[in-house]
């Protein structure tokens, strides 16, 4: 026994969280996707401390320039908002949008994904046709339509850009699923009696998840830019101020006031930039075999 | 005979080769001080475990390691008197697959599936030999017809998954012969082969060999291939060589401890004296089970052919007995084991546990049943969810069924116990144990619902064989202690010799032979039976008396 014995245990492993970081700080860039993205996060919590008005009032003279007026230092609009506050709290509306549309789309992608790829056949092909109908029409043109029809409260707005993005994450998810449940370890559970929901919700969506995960990242970035992109062409809530409709206001005096469009335009750049910085620290902690 | 083997000149000699490992690794070195040498027209095999390092010599000699991370740290290797080490890439290129090749162990992974074996032969001859279009092509021939290929004509045309294994694999030695190299470094060329096609295989290198007078460096971790094929044998571990010698010595006359155990672990060919036969009670039954698979067609391409996996299987297994489940890849076995715990569901037939037929269950009723017959699966890396502590893992099955989840909690690590792992396993994830510690939380789990049937499904084919023989020892143990009943599946007539008390035997679906393991061992009736047997690799070896406490 003592020559080959087997039953001796290795020494214990760090715990996974620990593993994790040690992977995810390897990478520099991912480093300063979660410096950026906390930044923005600190940007909508502190929002009501540094201006505790309504971001929309009149805080200045019109078309002021950055740096001139202490009392704007990021200049105002041409209706005199104050876009330093205006900034801060589009943080919170894009971190909301970006959020629960991820949310919804992750939640609908997830349960389709995962009933189409467990259970096959012509569950399978009915959900998947439905999906490719979808696919089919172009996201922003379903948006536009989807907004049209519930009109441009910010609660409807965040629903329609979820509604527009889960048909990524339901192939994703199916892929998964259909190479995981033939896995033995699914065979073994379902040999002790577990019961269909418990398979693909306690088994198999877990070892499901990584790369859902890192494509959250990747949704919650479009999430932020169709918002953008709808503020931009006017259908932003207009009761809230967001990156998008500053830019869409600031279009109109883009050659006189330049700097109305580019400063929340700069915001969304970094924002979009620190998801996808995110994404792929994830990534390659989630997935270290891909890179190898 | 040690003198002989000095004075002729080495196609191939190691040095005291070391083989750096990445900093981190479990050991600073993959290969610690390997010597070795290959005489022209000896077959030298590399024998260890997993991770021993066997298959990094093989990389070292072709200079093919994933340098930077590993590399030769010391030591030299020479080939035909040239250092290979100091080499240029490009002088290796021209050694390789020319006067070195090589034989890999998955002729499926080997081969490039979008090309024609003609033009895969050609591509190396292309390479090598300054001959025409039309000689390279009657040469690939020859080759093919060499290596005993039955329509060479229609080989050289064919893609990789239009031929058998077996086929494949003479087609790589046929590749690796090509050039008439001095040496071949065969990487455990028969491990992914069913055992008839495995003899005829080492065969085929053997007598090629004796004809070509060529050195051959082949690794395995299999003492019967071994003894079927070895001139001299290198018995590694960790790293180091622990014995070499001359074939006979080595397998006959180990000296150190550790090659004993090995070879001690090897399961015996004869089975154990025949118990006497038992009338305890059928516990399971199987009558005409039949399985048929089925490809499901797109919308537009219609239904495509059937495959029949089983058909008209009947069995009856006895309380506290073993039935073995025999036969070669393809032969349905492992849908038998799927179809009696209803993992598939059979076409037509019944399977009566205690008399309740399991096939007629409702859904529901079927998930209450199964805490009555449990599984141990092929793959101990695959059929832990990754996800899970221990702990959780052994305690699922009570849990589902109604247990209170602490007492379930509780009970696992006393089972933890009953299968030799320390209880501080609980708490740990699946991939933090080695591949014979996870069949053991395997058969945990299985054990855990207290099971009148455990059904095991090649347990220890993906284990080293010392791990193996405890596994399976362990198992019998069990067996024994808590007159459990066994139906395992199984393609290796060692270990089935070993374990069951009767066995049957299976060819394309159907069963060929049945009966106490004794009398099929000793006196198979069916031909085909009679191939198995005779193919096993090494069955004229009997491993010496072994020390009893060894393993």
């Amino acid at each position: 026994m003592s020559i080959i014995d087997d039953t001796r245990l290795r020494p214990a492993e760090p715990s996974r969280a620990v593993v994790f970081w040690n992977r995810y700080r390897r990478n520099r860039a991912a480093l300063l996707g979660l410096v950026l993205f906390a930044v923005v996060v600190l940007m909508a919590l502190t929002a009501g401390l540094v201006d505790p008005g309504d971001p929309l009032r009149r805080a200045g003279a019109p078309l002021t320039a950055p740096f001139v007026d202490m009392a704007t230092p990021l200049g105002t609009d041409q209706l005199g908002r104050d876009i330093l506050s205006g900034l801060f709290y589009g943080a919170r509306i894009s971190l909301l949008v970006g959020v629960v549309a991820t949310l919804v789309a992750i939640a609908i992608g997830v349960v389709i994904g995962a009933l189409a790829g467990y259970f096959g056949g012509w569950v399978d092909d009915v959900l998947m046709r439905i999906t490719e109908a979808f696919q089919t029409i172009p996201n922003f043109v379903l948006l536009l339509t989807l907004v049209a029809i519930l009109g441009s409260k910010i609660e409807w707005i965040t629903l329609a850009i979820g509604i527009v993005s889960w048909t990524a994450p339901a192939r994703m998810v199916r892929a998964e699923f259909m190479s995981l449940r033939n896995r033995e370890f699914v065979d073994a559970a379902r040999n002790l009696g577990v019961s269909n929901t418990s398979l693909i919700f306690r088994e198999i969506l877990p070892n499901a998840l990584p790369p859902i995960i890192v494509y959250a990242s990747v949704i919650m970035a479009l999430s932020i830019l169709l918002e953008s992109a709808l503020a931009f062409l006017g259908l932003g809530d207009p009761n809230y101020a967001s990156w998008g409709n500053m830019i869409g206001q600031g279009r109109a005096v883009l050659r006189t006031a330049w700097y109305c469009a580019a400063i929340p335009g700069i915001a969304i750049v970094l924002t979009v930039l620190s998801f996808s910085l995110l994404g792929e620290g994830l990534n390659d902690a989630l997935n270290p075999r891909q890179k190898q | 005979m040690s003198q002989d083997r000095q004075d002729t000149a080495p196609i191939l000699e190691i040095r005291d080769l070391k083989i750096a490992l990445p900093e981190g690794s479990d050991r600073p070195f993959a290969l610690d001080g390997l010597s070795l040498r290959v005489n022209p027209g000896e077959i030298v095999c590399m024998v260890g475990e997993s991770g021993s390092g066997k298959s990094l010599s093989a990389g070292a000699v072709m200079r093919l390691l994933p340098e930077p991370h590993v590399y030769v740290a010391d030591g030299s290797i020479h080939f035909e008197g040239d250092d290979l080490l100091a080499k240029s890439e490009a002088e290796m290129r021209g050694i390789r697959g020319n006067r070195i090749s090589m034989i890999f162990q998955e002729p499926m992974t080997a081969l490039n599936p979008q090309k024609t074996v003609g033009w895969q032969i050609d591509e190396v001859l292309k390479l090598h030999m300054p001959a025409k279009r039309a000689e390279r092509r009657k040469h690939a021939l020859d080759m093919l017809a060499r290596v005993q290929i039955p329509d060479p004509e229609s080989a050289y045309n064919a893609y990789p998954h239009q031929i058998s294994g077996g086929q494949r694999q003479r087609v790589m030695i046929a590749m690796a012969l090509a050039l008439s190299p001095r040496l071949m470094i065969a990487d455990e060329p028969t491990t992914a082969l069913d055992v008839t096609t495995q003899l005829q295989i080492l065969k085929l290198i053997r007598e090629l060999q004796r004809e070509d007078g060529a050195g051959i460096l082949f690794i395995t971790h299999d003492f019967g291939v071994v003894a079927e094929i070895a001139d001299h044998v290198v018995v590694l571990r960790h790293g180091e060589v622990v014995e070499q010698g001359p074939a006979a010595q080595v397998l006959n006359d180990p000296r150190h401890p550790y090659t004993q155990a090995l070879i001690a672990s090897v399961p015996d060919l004869a089975p154990p004296a025949p118990k006497p036969l038992s009338d305890s009670p059928v516990v399971l039954k199987g009558t005409g089970l039949k399985k048929t698979f089925a490809a499901r067609g797109g919308l537009l391409t219609g239904k495509r052919k059937a495959v029949t996996a089983v058909k008209d299987l009947s069995f009856a297994l006895r309380r506290g007995e073993t039935l073995g489940v025999v036969g070669e890849s393809g032969s349905g076995k492992t849908t038998v084991s799927r179809l009696v715990t209803r993992l598939l569901e059979a076409d037509s037939g019944a399977v009566e546990l205690d008399g309740a037929d399991l096939l007629a269950c409702t859904p529901a009723q079927m998930r209450a049943m199964r805490k009555n017959i449990q599984m141990v699966f092929q793959d101990p890396m695959a059929s832990l969810n990754p996800r899970k502590r221990v702990v959780d893992l052994i305690a699922q099955g009570p849990i589902v069924h109604g247990a209170n989840p602490a007492e379930a909690r509780e009970n696992a690590r006393e089972l933890l116990e009953l299968v030799e792992l320390s209880p501080a396993a609980a708490n740990r994830f699946p991939h933090e144990f080695s591949g014979g510690q996870r069949q053991r939380i395997g058969i945990a789990r299985a054990l855990a619902l207290e099971p009148k049937v455990i059904v095991a499904d090649e347990p220890v084919s993906a284990l080293d064989v010392s791990v193996q023989a405890q596994v399976l020892k362990l198992l019998a143990d069990l067996r024994d202690r808590m007159n459990l009943s066994l139906l395992f599946v199984t393609h290796d007539l060692r270990v089935a010799a070993q374990l069951c008390d009767s066995v049957i035997v299976m060819q394309k679906g159907e069963i060929v032979e049945s009966g106490t393991a004794a009398e099929v061992f000793t006196n198979p009736q069916h031909p085909y039976t009679q191939t198995l047997m005779s193919s096993i690799p090494g069955r004229d070896w009997t491993p010496p008396v072994r020390n009893t406490d060894a393993a």
